[in-house]
């Protein structure tokens, strides 16, 4: 597999499938683990960096044997464009994309999962997939941290657990993070009780792209704070259990009083987006994802029928800048996109499965 | 009334002094000669900034051991506030009288590891670590009032410690 082959599809995290896909549109859990003999990256000399990729790239094949199209991103050496698509992926992070020295990214065929080497941490372990699938993906990323741990020494430490190069995450090393399409929350203007429902148990609220970032799209992501004192099944179980399924209910409701009480007004959203993202002849991918939201819950309360949901989740994923241009096959500046984009809108929509 | 020093017999004595103990006197010196008996403190300017920082480092608990070169790496722990980031594994122990206050307030006041323990560590650190979980559970049980499950905490725990 390469990044080439990537682009043509939506990847594992937009397949749309799994437990509550309606509402949560994908899971990931992370596990940060560094090597006990070499400093954190903060310090690490050009020559530990590359010792430290080394020793964890040979340990590669013990963890992906079976997996023969598995890859290997040498993020380092990585074209930008080619980074900036893995970011578009979740499969690296932006500050993977843009640091510095050796690190790269071993990616599985199917990217359900993959290790980040020399991001924050000496090493990120991390497993994705669409829907609430929190259990399964934890299943393969401790089965992949033990295959590891039998073969790497990590600094552990029996008080505090896995130690890290920031201490927010020392402990279990975990972070859960779990995207959810909040579109009725929001036009009801009862989003807050998702921060509420997360602030009882200390998750943090944060927009698409992590911190910081706004909520594009109307794509909320819910994620722990705390990784010290509780176990990795506790921390999961938070969400899974208790909170995920709390602010699903509470988007149905939503979704449900908005088709009972402004059926015209709900209707005349959905539509309205579909007319532009049909007929626009340039348009920007901030404006792509907020029309796309409409759409896309439009489709699950079953009062539109003119495209499907995976259309909308190729369109969420190849519209976005690096995607554009990739399959473009050239460079392109912000007004080129805009217009390049308009037009891969308009093909898609039309070339519609449903 | 205008004195000179009684000490140099120079300069204009501005320090008035009155003792009372061995016995009541008076004494009138210049600032020069009142500073050198520390009768007064002499402070050069100090610019307001400074006096922030100061009072800043005071209320921040920062203290001079936020001067503590960790022998390993070479960062202090001013430079990990300064970056957040640690510089290697030993931080945790050099820097511990610093760091674990911000560990507890960064993880709602925990202090221990409950979580998995790699494979490959110690029997003991996997038992350890299992107590540590275990006494959490039976807590949290008893908390919410589950008793079932607090017994059969409780006789896991009984049976791992007198492993």
């Amino acid at each position: 597999m390469t990044i080439d082959e990537l682009t043509r599809t939506t990847g594992e995290w937009l397949r749309g499938v799994g437990p509550l896909a309606d509402v949560v549109i994908s899971s990931r859990i992370r596990l940060a683990r560094n090597l006990s003999r070499y400093p954190f990256l903060s310090t690490a000399g050009v020559s530990d960096k590359t010792a430290i990729y080394r020793a964890i790239v040979d340990e590669i094949p013990s963890v992906s044997a079976t997996d023969d199209d598995g890859f290997l991103v040498d993020v380092e050496q990585a074209e930008e464009l080619d980074r900036q698509v893995l970011v578009e992926r979740h499969l690296i992070s932006k500050q993977h994309a843009a640091g510095e020295g050796s690190r790269g990214v071993s990616i599985a065929s199917d990217e359900t999962s993959s290790l980040m080497i020399n991001e924050e941490d000496h090493l990120r372990i991390q497993g994705l997939r669409s829907g609430l699938q929190l259990d399964t993906i934890w299943d393969e990323v401790n089965e992949v941290d033990d295959t590891l741990a039998q073969r790497l020494d990590f600094a552990y430490d029996k008080r505090l657990g896995f130690l890290t190069a920031c201490p927010t995450n020392v402990g279990t090393g975990i972070r859960v993070s779990v995207m959810l399409h909040l579109p009725a929350l929001k036009l009801t203007r009862e989003i807050e009780k998702v921060s509420r429902a997360a602030h009882d148990l200390r998750l943090a609220v944060r927009g698409l792209h992590g911190e910081g970032t706004e909520a594009l799209g109307d794509l909320y992501q819910l994620s722990n704070q705390t990784t010290l004192g509780k176990s990795e099944n506790e921390i999961i179980a938070a969400f899974g259990t208790i909170v995920i399924p709390r602010i699903v209910e509470y988007e149905r409701e939503a979704r449900a009083t908005l088709a009972r009480e402004k059926p015209y007004e709900l209707d005349d959203r959905i539509w309205r987006a579909f007319g532009i993202l049909n007929n626009a002849r340039t348009i920007g991918s901030e404006e792509t994802l907020a029309l796309l939201s409409p759409i896309r819950m439009g489709i699950h309360v079953g009062r539109f029928n003119r495209t499907d949901i995976n259309t909308v989740n190729e369109l969420f994923l190849l519209t976005q800048p690096a995607h554009l241009q990739k399959i473009s096959g050239r460079l392109l500046d912000g007004a080129a996109r805009a217009v390049a984009r308009a037009e891969r809108i308009r093909d898609l929509l039309a070339t519609d499965r449903s | 009334m205008n004195f000179v020093c009684q000490q140099c017999k120079q300069a204009k004595a501005t320090v008035h002094v009155t003792d009372t103990f061995p016995e009541k006197r008076e004494r009138h010196l210049c600032e020069d000669c009142a500073a050198k008996e520390n009768l007064i403190v002499t402070q050069k300017h100090v610019p307001t900034h400074e006096i922030l920082k100061e009072f800043i480092k005071q209320k921040s608990g920062f203290s001079e051991a936020a001067d503590v070169t960790c022998p390993n790496c070479g960062i202090t722990f001013q430079e990990f506030q300064l970056k957040g980031q640690l510089g290697c594994p030993e931080d945790y122990t050099v820097f511990a009288e610093l760091l674990d206050p911000l560990i507890e307030r960064a993880h709602e006041g925990a202090t221990h590891h409950v979580g998995k323990v790699p494979p490959k560590a110690d029997e003991s650190i996997h038992t350890h670590t299992k107590l540590l979980r275990l006494r959490g559970e039976l807590q949290d049980a008893i908390d919410r009032e589950q008793y079932e499950r607090a017994a059969q905490l409780r006789d896991d725990i009984s049976a791992l410690e007198s492993q």
